[in-house]
């Protein structure tokens, strides 16, 4: 491999990634492209640990009887899966990567807010995950990532302190990268950058940080809550004194259904830019966009009660919540069709990033519409508690969210790392992927329908072709995900060199060197055009 | 902030004298027997005391919207957590439950 | 950069990544507002979950709450609200460049009123409580009617007072801290945020205690 000029020009520029070496100045920094970084490198470890816990429930999955574990160690195994990807992969994936390293430099700005702060939600989320570790290596947590008491205040026997204890401290790196960004985007916009020019990623994040702020606290307080109730018996849930057990579960769902929101708002955001990207389009109908972020993340605290329609809630209440729960469909709608407008005879190109963006779409519509069955109170009695629950969360989580941060990273990889990914097995990652989620996930719609509970480490012998079928399916999945975990590390040091915009997108981001420098901008740009101001081409005549 | 505005002291002792007055009035009124007022009152003597130290000693009165924004949000949102989880538990006796499904559903009917 | 502050012992205080000052010290006020909001949510689930119980079980919330000492959360609620008068004017000292030792002296009778606050709560209140066998999950042992409403009550009362006073701990050691930097000459009428901003937490642990005060200690006519 011959050293180009440009290679030989990287090499010598200086920028965020050699402007100073060795540890303390990773771990000192308060660049808030570093500590993107940072937080990449955790959560793909993370994820991994996340994922084998998934790995051994598929692999158990494949015999009715069960097929490696006993169901008290499968208990442990869909907790430890949830916890994990919920809290220390989905919640911070967009957010703290793809946020931290784009926020400022899309609104013109050389850091965020707080860079200190930033550093300091870094170690928050590594002491999280430290606690988090020492129960999966010490003999696990077995309440699933819900709590629920009584079993979680009384009668678990597993390791529910430092579990919780993981998740509380966790939840603080949340609040404090919220705030951050909402005072970022609020105060340190560049000249010229009005509300209505920043691209949409900036929307949806800010609506993401809102719900930060406002969901995350109360899941600390259930924590203690709970935790109070398991240490020193203080039964704030326990009925023997009065108490109620769904009081719980309201604290637990207020926050943890506006964190599913947290967890595809982002995704949502990045689609905004992939799409505009590579149909070379502004988005069709940006301030509807722009406002339904704010919509999803209002109307999501008012939905919890769906969690709970079978818990012995009132049934007038779940009658409200039902209703609420079809109105959070509205805002994704609109984002669903405005996407597909600026796809309609856009310039379209179909690299990587834009496989998971139309994956994304076909498939959070999927789980998007599963949403509404769920919603309606009398058909989430027969599903609720089966793999049709699992399916339809997986579908959003997964076919959206994680198609979202792929499709993000692959966008943003060359900006991040200086450095172009190998196109054609990107795009083979990408199909793989989607075949494997749909293998996976699919057949779990049949079984939730036809009967199949979740969290049971044995089922019924009917089941098993789908289950086999589902961890066939898996299996690819996994691939799929190494697939890009061996290119993006090859490219860091063998990939073509890439320029400040090798895709040619419109963005203050990527009017900077690629990597970007320290400060970001030489001088701080004057923002004098619309969001996403593509050239439009003249439509040729149609019959 | 060398353009904020300075706050002149007679602000801030009117301020706290209004809340020791509000302090003897609540502690007061807490020897009354007035049923459901108490509460009411009491409550509403509250926010009369969490307004003056928000707008005046937080300055709120003088900042931009923003910070008012913020303080309505977050009262905003603790209202939809009590209301919507109240929502629950005080209609689980509203529809007819199915006598096996156990006694004592509602929390209310325990406290005979 | 038009504006670069220096401390009165001559370090500058601006960061880079701000334009310029009042950008800055705009930021930081907006990011302790919405620290504040976190907390209004974070106290909030205890007054959620605690608003619910005392409907439900109204006659046992008003024995517990006759079992409270009024005039103690009486006192303390005073102390607390001179606190922040304290405090305010300590800001307002060095907004408008008054000395140092009147800075540090406002400061300190507000560390030292919310020392008061917790040596009441702790050794006059709790302390009594612990001695009358009203501590749920330690010694908890009630002989009248609604004895389990009432433990239900002390536990709300123990953990939000509690978590309350673990937030004046805080905030005492900050404006403590405060003291100490104003000592050194940090702050002057061009940069003073780091006092508006613990000024604003300090103001806000009032606010929860003035709703403790009636929600725990005024149930029910006496």
């Amino acid at each position: 491999m011959s050293v180009g000029v440009a290679e030989l020009a990287t090499r010598s520029r200086v920028h965020y990634l050699n402007e100073s070496y060795g540890v303390k100045s990773w771990l000192l920094t308060t660049d808030h492209k570093r500590i993107a970084v940072l937080y990449m490198v955790s959560i793909t470890f993370m994820f991994l640990v996340g994922a084998c816990a998934a790995a051994l429930m598929r692999i158990q999955l494949l015999d009715p009887a069960g097929a490696i574990v006993q169901p008290e160690t499968y208990n442990k195994l869909f907790s430890i899966h949830g916890i994990i990807m919920v809290w220390f992969f989905l919640i911070p994936s967009i957010p703290a990567v793809l946020g931290n390293f784009l926020i400022p430099m899309m609104i013109g700005a050389r850091d965020v807010a707080f860079p200190k702060l930033n550093l300091l939600s870094w170690y928050i989320y590594i002491i999280g995950a430290l606690f988090v570790l020492y129960v999966v290596i010490y003999g696990g947590v077995d309440t699933g990532w819900t709590f629920y008491t009584p079993y979680s205040s009384t009668y678990s026997n597993s390791h529910v302190f430092a579990a919780a204890a993981g998740v509380f401290i966790v939840g603080f790196s949340s609040i404090l990268t919220g705030l951050n960004f909402i005072v970022t985007i609020h105060k340190m916009r560049a000249p010229g950058m009005t509300w209505f020019r920043l691209p949409l990623f900036i929307w949806s994040l800010y609506a993401t940080s809102i719900i930060l702020v406002l969901a995350t606290p109360v899941l600390a307080i259930t924590l203690c809550l709970m935790a109070m109730e398991r240490f020193l018996h203080m039964g704030i849930f326990n009925p023997a004194i009065g108490g109620d057990p769904l009081l719980f579960q309201h604290l637990f769902w207020f926050y943890s259904h506006p964190a599913v929101y947290i967890m595809v708002l982002p995704g949502m955001g990045v689609i905004n830019e992939l799409i505009a990207a590579f149909s070379r389009r502004r988005i069709y109908g940006y301030a509807f966009v722009a406002f339904s972020s704010f919509a999803i993340a209002f109307i999501g605290f008012l939905v919890w009660g769906h969690h709970m329609f079978v818990s012995g809630q009132s049934v007038y209440a779940g009658m409200v919540f039902s209703g609420l729960s079809f109105l959070v469909a509205i805002p994704s709608g609109i984002k669903v069709f405005n996407w597909t407008a600026t796809l309609y005879k856009g310039s379209n190109s179909y690299d990587a990033p834009m496989l998971y963006a139309l994956g994304f779409i076909g498939l959070f519509t999927m789980g998007g519409l599963t949403g509404i069955f769920l919603a309606s109170l009398s058909i989430d009695v027969h599903l609720h508690d089966t793999y049709f629950v699992i399916a339809h969360f997986h579908y959003i989580m997964v076919g959206g969210s994680v198609m979202a941060y792929m499709g993000g990273l692959h966008f943003w990889w060359p900006k991040i790392t200086g450095r172009l990914y190998p196109d054609k097995w990107a795009r083979f990652a990408a199909f793989t992927i989607f075949i494997g989620f749909n293998l996976t996930f699919f057949p779990q719609y049949v079984l939730g329908y036809l009967g199949m509970l979740r969290r049971y480490a044995v089922y019924p012998a009917q089941f098993q072709a789908l289950n086999v079928l589902s961890t066939a399916g898996a299996s690819i999945l996994g691939v799929g995900y190494f697939i890009p975990l061996v290119y993006l590390i090859w490219s860091m040091r063998y990939g073509r060199v890439a320029g400040p915009n090798p895709w040619r997108a419109k963005g203050l981001e990527w009017e900077t060197p690629s990597p970007p420098p320290r400060e970001n901008f030489e001088e701080t740009p004057i923002v004098t055009e619309e969001a996403y101001a593509y050239p439009t081409r003249p439509r040729p005549a149609r019959v | 902030m060398a353009s904020a505005k300075v706050v002149p002291v007679r602000t801030y002792v009117l301020t706290f004298i209004a809340l020791l007055v509000l302090l003897g009035l609540t502690t007061g009124l807490a020897y009354l027997h007035m049923g459901v007022a108490n509460t009411v009152l009491a409550l509403a003597i509250a926010v009369i005391k969490m307004l003056l130290v928000v707008l005046f000693f937080m300055h709120a009165f003088y900042d931009k919207g923003l910070t008012r924004v913020a303080m309505v949000l977050g009262l905003l949102w603790l209202t939809i957590l009590i209301v919507l989880s109240s929502a629950d538990v005080f209609t689980r006796n509203w529809t007819p439950v199915p006598h096996d499904w156990g006694p004592d559903i509602s929390l209310q009917q325990k406290t005979k | 950069m038009s504006e670069s502050a220096v401390t009165q012992a001559g370090r500058p205080v601006l960061e880079q990544h701000f334009a310029d000052l009042p950008a800055q010290e705009e930021a930081r006020k907006l990011g302790m507002w919405i620290f504040l909001i976190t907390e209004i949510l974070f106290f909030g689930g205890l007054f959620a979950t605690y608003t619910i119980y005392r409907e439900l079980y109204l006659p046992g919330f008003i024995q517990g709450s006759h079992l409270l000492e009024v005039k103690w959360g009486a006192i303390n609620t005073a102390v607390l609200i001179v606190s922040s008068l304290t405090m305010a004017l300590a800001i307002r000292s060095a907004q408008v460049g008054k000395r140092k030792s009147a800075i540090i002296g406002l400061l300190g009778i507000t560390a030292i009123l919310g020392v008061v606050f917790l040596c009441i709560k702790f050794i006059l209140e709790w302390r009594t409580d612990y001695l009358h066998h009203l501590v749920p999950g330690i010694n908890f042992d009630y002989a009248g009617p609604h004895a389990s409403h009432v433990q239900l009550f002390f536990l709300f009362y123990f953990f939000m007072t509690g978590l309350h006073a673990l937030h004046v701990m805080i905030g005492i050691g900050v404006v403590l801290a405060l003291s100490y930097l104003t000592w050194r000459g940090r702050f002057s009428p061009h940069y003073y945020s780091p006092l508006e901003v613990t000024g604003l937490y300090w103001h806000f642990v009032d606010i929860v205690w003035i709703f403790l005060f009636p929600l725990l200690y005024l149930i029910g006519g006496r």
